[in-house]
């Protein structure tokens, strides 16, 4: 399979922060959840495949080309959805198609008006006084009319309501009937990835914690619950952040592991939220046995 | 072709969509021969995984529910398929079983179980 995006050892280093060995692909004619926490590193990435910020070492390319030396033709074929809006507020729609057009080689005039209007967005007001959900929509619109073959959305959902939610997944669905698109979605409601994305990636401190299909996922882990007494020593060290309450325990545990547990302990398949909230308290309660010891 | 996806079954999302493709074309409501969706289509209507649906349809073709034709897309298979006939001659079979229980559990004899289902085969 052909991957439209190729990410290989990318790291990248600020004062506070680092991503470090970040490497995933995505293949033509897929969608990939893109998660994690806040900080995890998902805008870095993505700045960095948009040659936005400078990479220190590692190689990305995208639909083969590299991201340094061919940046201009690679943003030429592709589209982004940023969570807030990336054009000159004062402008309306039809000021901002004027703008914009010279810069695309393939700028589709009739495709821009006919996606504003089935978007149901206005032609003369300031485009900075659209709603979220009506900026987002042109983002897309602009995407979409420069026939984007990619398109990369960095947290498109967060202040959406509902209804904008769902139009969005609506519009993606439909984009990515075409085999020859790719889409890289950056998201923390992960219900949206849940459902319609083929791959998830999971990023956690500047690291991949998980790359893959998303069936996969869903069905490697599971949370397991019960009396702390009654894990088995041999499961203790397999547990993914372990939390004690009163009346029990809960973790996260590779399906593959519970094969023998005992009737007592409980388990049920995890969505990607539990996963990624079992992710940070393990890291948690790592950061505190460390401290016991010293 | 009528698909529901409950997003709280505890069913993953490939298997609600099987279930019910299948009982369509054991019943009928999805006819023999009858061209499918292709897998980006299905997908895009029902807003899930293109690979979910690439799954669904691997399955089904499988199982003998439906045949793949290169360069057409994906048809249910006819009733003739020898597959398909064993799907619904166990269906049948399953079918039987749990009337032959339900008539002893009433206490009837052989026969008139037997007069009982020879009232529907006239049917």
């Amino acid at each position: 399979m052909e991957n439209i995006l190729e990410i290989n050892g990318l790291h990248k280093a600020y004062d506070d922060f680092a991503l470090r060995d970040v490497s995933f692909s995505l293949p033509k004619g897929f969608i990939m959840g893109f998660v994690g926490e806040n900080g995890s590193g998902k805008t870095t990435t993505i700045r960095s495949i948009l040659n936005m910020a400078k990479i220190d070492s590692g190689k990305i390319s995208v639909f083969g080309l590299d991201s340094i030396t061919d940046t201009i033709e690679i943003k030429e074929r592709l589209g982004v959805v940023f969570d807030s809006l990336y054009l000159p507020e004062h402008l309306n729609a039809k000021q901002i198609e004027q703008q914009l057009s010279p810069f695309y080689k393939d700028w589709d005039s009739k495709e821009y008006y006919r996606r504003l209007e089935e978007f149901e967005l206005p032609l003369k007001k300031k485009v900075g006084d659209f709603s979220k959900g009506m900026k987002m929509k042109m983002m897309i619109a602009i995407a979409l009319s420069h026939k984007a073959e990619l398109i990369i959305l960095d947290e498109p959902t967060s202040g959406l309501d509902p209804v904008a939610r769902d139009e969005l997944l609506d519009i993606l669905a439909e984009y990515i009937e075409n085999e020859n698109c790719g889409v890289l979605f950056s998201t923390h409601i992960t219900a949206d990835v849940e459902r319609i994305a083929d791959y998830v990636t999971i990023l956690h401190n500047g690291k991949v914690w998980y790359t893959g299909t998303k069936d996969e996922l869903i069905e490697k882990y599971v949370v397991l619950k019960g009396a702390e007494g009654d894990i088995p020593e041999t499961l203790k060290e397999k547990l993914i952040g372990f939390h004690a309450y009163r009346n029990g325990f809960e973790a996260l545990i590779d399906r593959t592991e519970i094969a023998d547990i005992p009737d007592v302990l409980e388990y049920e398949k995890a969505s990607i939220d539990e996963i990624l909230v079992y992710i940070a308290k393990e890291d948690k309660h790592e950061r505190r046995s460390k401290d016991c010891a010293v | 072709m009528k698909i529901i996806i409950k997003n709280k079954s505890e069913l993953p999302i490939y298997e609600q969509i099987e279930q019910q493709m299948k009982k369509q074309i054991l019943d009928g409501t999805l006819a023999e021969d009858i061209q499918l969706p292709s897998i980006r289509q299905l997908a895009r209507d029902l807003k899930i995984s293109v690979i979910t649906t690439t799954r669904v349809y691997n399955d089904l073709a499988e199982e003998g529910f439906i045949i793949s034709v290169a360069g057409k897309g994906y048809f249910v298979a006819s009733r003739n398929n020898e597959l398909l006939r064993e799907r619904m001659f166990y269906e049948m079979e399953e079918g039987l079983e749990k009337a032959v229980k339900s008539g002893r559990d009433a206490g009837l004899t052989d026969d008139e179980i037997l007069a009982a289902l020879k009232k529907f085969l006239e049917v």
